[in-house]
């Protein structure tokens, strides 16, 4: 009798730490559109938007309420009609380059999406005394 | 008692690697050889103190002395023993020693067992990694005490991050370290090549047990971390370009390319310059890869336990290793001779190419690392670089590396012709052409990235064991062997996460007792939730039953879980493995009318990804002792066997 009650009492404590906000979760955080294709879409959006709270990881892949409420408005507004890029450009008006995991194409970003073909290039550079000319 | 023990040994310990230095520059300056047993038994006793001094920590986190400000600030009493073990190098301070203590084992183990390597060389080696010891010893004693007191000692302590309270906290850590850190083997080797001017075929069959050692662990920590982080986190995720997983991959990348060169510098004595390099590099990525995880200068799942103001130490011993071995380097790169060169066509060639591309893929790494640091600290803007970039930028390249390493072990030393490789590669590529249809009929609007994953994955694993054809497999030697299986690995490795990719099945619900919902060919039935209660937590588990088909139901039981020190919630994912997949689901939250929410995922073949690494890893296994047994025949009848 009193370890049911205990647990009783452990229980409560635990379903009161399980909801952080009076607000109830929104629905539409996890539950998915009825047409795949667009839930691929909203799916494919929430993994390169950036949970806002829990820094490093994705709305996708967040217990956050917050991340929860985003997912939410990604599959209301692609259920609505919205493209992806839209509503990615609309996040980042909102809270800046930081909320987008894929950086934007600037003059401040060149360096970073030149360097896949610099590497290489330097690479091959230095690759080119190491061989020797054929048919000798 | 147990404690100032601890810190007397680690004050010894450091003393002993100040006199190894002095030691072994006063050796190598009077070129006085008879002190290299000296040099080598300072080196084992400072191991040895180091260890002590581990062990030390370990023991004050046993018995949870709460006088003592770690223990206070990351135990609790009522811990399960095993997380109050493992909780020793939970957090900064403790990780830090244990990041010491390999590096004196790993100093103590090449003193003790290494016997090819030229006196010289091995003394200005042992001096070079009393030297990096040094300096993290200084940032133990000075700015990271793992043994601080507290007095008055509290109560209770503030418990352990219930994220890492899993059994992976006992394994993943340790392994990682041990790959991470007998990296300054390779590291010291190099400086000490460099400085008796001894970069050879030698030097380089010396080198290659310990390189190989260390990549094997750094392969099983990646991948044990991969495995653990998406069990734990509950969203069914192995890998998120986070970067503390980044941290933990350059080294992997540096050390994997540096495995390949080094086997051309010590078969054919070319690509001495570059595999010193590569030496240099790889242990530097890893002293990076504390420098970002232990510096709080990263925002990221794994910072717990930071503290910005110890990053400038570590910054400043970054500067001063790399920086010095750089300078050693461009010193002496001079007297280097770059040694045979060779056909462009040809096994050289091929490891050449799998260098420049796994160099190019860490340069993305590196860079993609850094780039949000560098725009904060010149603009202050904030921006995120994260798994878009990287898997445009590193998949193709990855891609390209695999059809390399496919061909690479087809090619002959010195010069192949173009024309024999193609036929020897004609049954893989007929085995990716098969694939290319299969993918093409089963999934006609698949990504581009997973379905070529998926037909190089089957060509690949073809080619990589095609040098076994027509072999007399008895005598066909442990490295070769171990070669083929670690090929195969990243083949396989390759299948699960294209396939993870593009076949894994979503079902998010909210759903009542008694209700069955579909995901994949699953039918899983929610019978309801209970409480039930841990050591140190309560949750919510809830029962599924999962059926498919006509076979026999499995009983599933997700938990969500509720921590109370310190107060934090977590899910236990419940995961079913069968041979073709993984069944995954995770209980969430209530919802205001009484309805779970439910996550379920199948996804087919993912276990592939991590059985892949651990080939790798057994891989690595088997050319190290093939290695090692080849050693001891030729020290047996008495000459080396490529005399």
């Amino acid at each position: 009798m009193k370890r049911a009650a205990i647990l009783i009492g452990l229980i409560g404590w635990a379903a009161t730490a399980q909801a952080d906000s009076l607000m109830p979760a929104d629905p539409m955080a996890d539950t998915q559109l009825s047409d795949p294709a667009k839930e691929a879409q909203a799916k494919a959006l929430m993994e390169n938007l950036r949970c806002v709270v829990c820094q490093g990881q994705s709305i996708a892949d967040s217990d956050a309420e917050l991340a929860g409420d985003m997912r939410a408005m990604v599959r209301r507004r692609i259920a609505a009609g919205e493209k992806p890029e839209a509503i990615r450009a609309w996040m980042v008006a909102r809270y800046g380059d930081w909320i987008s995991f894929r950086p934007p194409v600037e003059p401040l970003t060149w360096p970073l999406w030149a360097a896949p073909i610099l590497f290489l290039l330097v690479g091959l550079w230095l690759a080119r005394g190491r061989f020797r000319r054929r048919g000798r | 008692m147990i404690a100032e023990i601890g810190l007397a040994a680690l004050w010894l310990a450091a003393a002993l690697a100040a006199l190894q230095f002095v030691f072994g520059a006063i050796a190598l300056y009077q070129r006085d050889m008879t002190m290299l047993r000296g040099v080598r038994a300072v080196a084992v006793v400072q191991a040895l103190l180091t260890a002590t001094a581990f062990a030390a920590l370990i023991l004050v986190f046993l018995r949870t002395d709460l006088s003592v400000s770690l223990v206070a600030a990351n135990s609790h009493v009522a811990k399960p023993w095993l997380y109050k073990f493992a909780g020793t190098w939970g957090n900064h301070e403790g990780s830090m020693l244990m990041w010491v203590t390999i590096l004196a084992l790993a100093g103590g183990a090449v003193a003790l067992f290494e016997r090819r390597l030229e006196d010289r060389t091995l003394i200005a080696t042992l001096a070079a990694q009393a030297t990096i010891g040094l300096g993290f010893y200084a940032f133990l004693l000075f700015a990271s005490n793992p043994f601080d007191r507290l007095d008055p000692a509290p109560a209770q302590g503030n418990g352990l991050n219930p994220l890492l309270q899993d059994p992976g906290l006992a394994f993943h850590p340790p392994t990682l370290y041990v790959g991470y850190v007998g990296l300054s083997i390779a590291f010291s080797f190099a400086v000490g090549a460099l400085v008796t001017r001894d970069v050879g075929a030698a030097f380089a069959r010396a080198m290659r047990p310990w390189v190989l050692a260390a990549w094997i662990f750094l392969t099983l920590g990646i991948t044990a971390g991969s495995y653990w982080a998406y069990y734990e986190l509950g969203w069914g995720g192995w890998w998120f370009w986070d970067p503390v997983e980044n941290a933990s991959l350059m080294p992997w990348l540096a050390a994997t390319a540096l495995l390949h060169s080094v086997t051309v510098l010590a078969t054919r004595d070319g690509l001495r310059a570059w595999t010193v390099m590569l030496a240099v590099v790889a242990f530097s990525m890893s002293m990076i890869g504390t420098f970002l995880v232990r510096s709080g200068i990263l925002t990221s799942v794994h910072s717990f336990a930071v503290d910005p103001r110890r990053g400038a130490f570590i910054l400043a011993l970054l500067a001063i290793y790399i920086g010095g071995a750089l300078a050693l380097f461009a010193l002496r790169v001079g007297t280097v001779r770059e040694g045979s060169r060779f056909d462009m066509v040809s096994r050289e060639g091929s490891l050449v190419a799998n260098n420049l591309l796994l160099s190019a893929i860490l340069g993305i790494v590196l860079i993609g690392t850094l780039y949000p640091l560098g725009i904060e600290a010149l603009t202050g803007g904030k921006l995120s670089v994260g798994p878009p970039y990287f898997n445009a930028a590193a998949g193709p390249l990855a891609l390209i590396l695999v059809v390399v390493m496919a061909a690479g072990p087809l090619l002959r030393w010195r010069r192949d012709e173009l024309r024999a490789l193609a036929r020897r590669l004609a049954v893989p590529a007929i085995v990716a052409v098969l694939a290319l249809v299969i993918v093409l009929a089963v999934l006609p609007r698949a990504h581009l990235l997973p379905s070529l994953g998926l037909i190089l994955a089957a060509g690949v694993a073809v080619a990589s064991v095609a040098p076994l054809w027509k072999r007399n497999l008895r005598r066909t030697p442990l490295f070769t062997w171990g070669m083929v299986i670690a090929h195969l690995g990243i083949a396989v490795s390759l299948a699960g996460m294209a396939s993870e990719s593009a076949f894994t099945q979503e079902t998010l619900v909210a759903a009542r007792p008694g209700e069955v919902h579909g995901v994949g060919p699953f039918a899983v039935r929610f019978e309801g939730v209970e409480p039930v209660a841990g050591p140190n937590w309560t949750a919510l588990e809830a029962t599924l039953t999962a059926t498919r088909g006509t076979g026999a139901p499995m009983e599933m039981r997700p938990q969500a879980r509720a921590f109370w020190a310190p107060p934090t919630e977590t899910n236990e994912a419940a995961i079913r493995t069968l041979w073709d997949g993984q069944l995954y689901t995770v209980l969430g939250k209530q919802a205001e009318d009484g309805r779970w929410q439910l996550r379920l995922w199948w996804k087919p073949f993912v276990t592939l990804i991590w059985a892949g690494g651990a080939l790798v890893a057994i891989g690595g296994a088997l050319s190290l002792l093939g290695r090692l047994l080849r050693d001891r025949r030729a020290a047996q009848r008495g000459k080396e066997w490529w005399e």
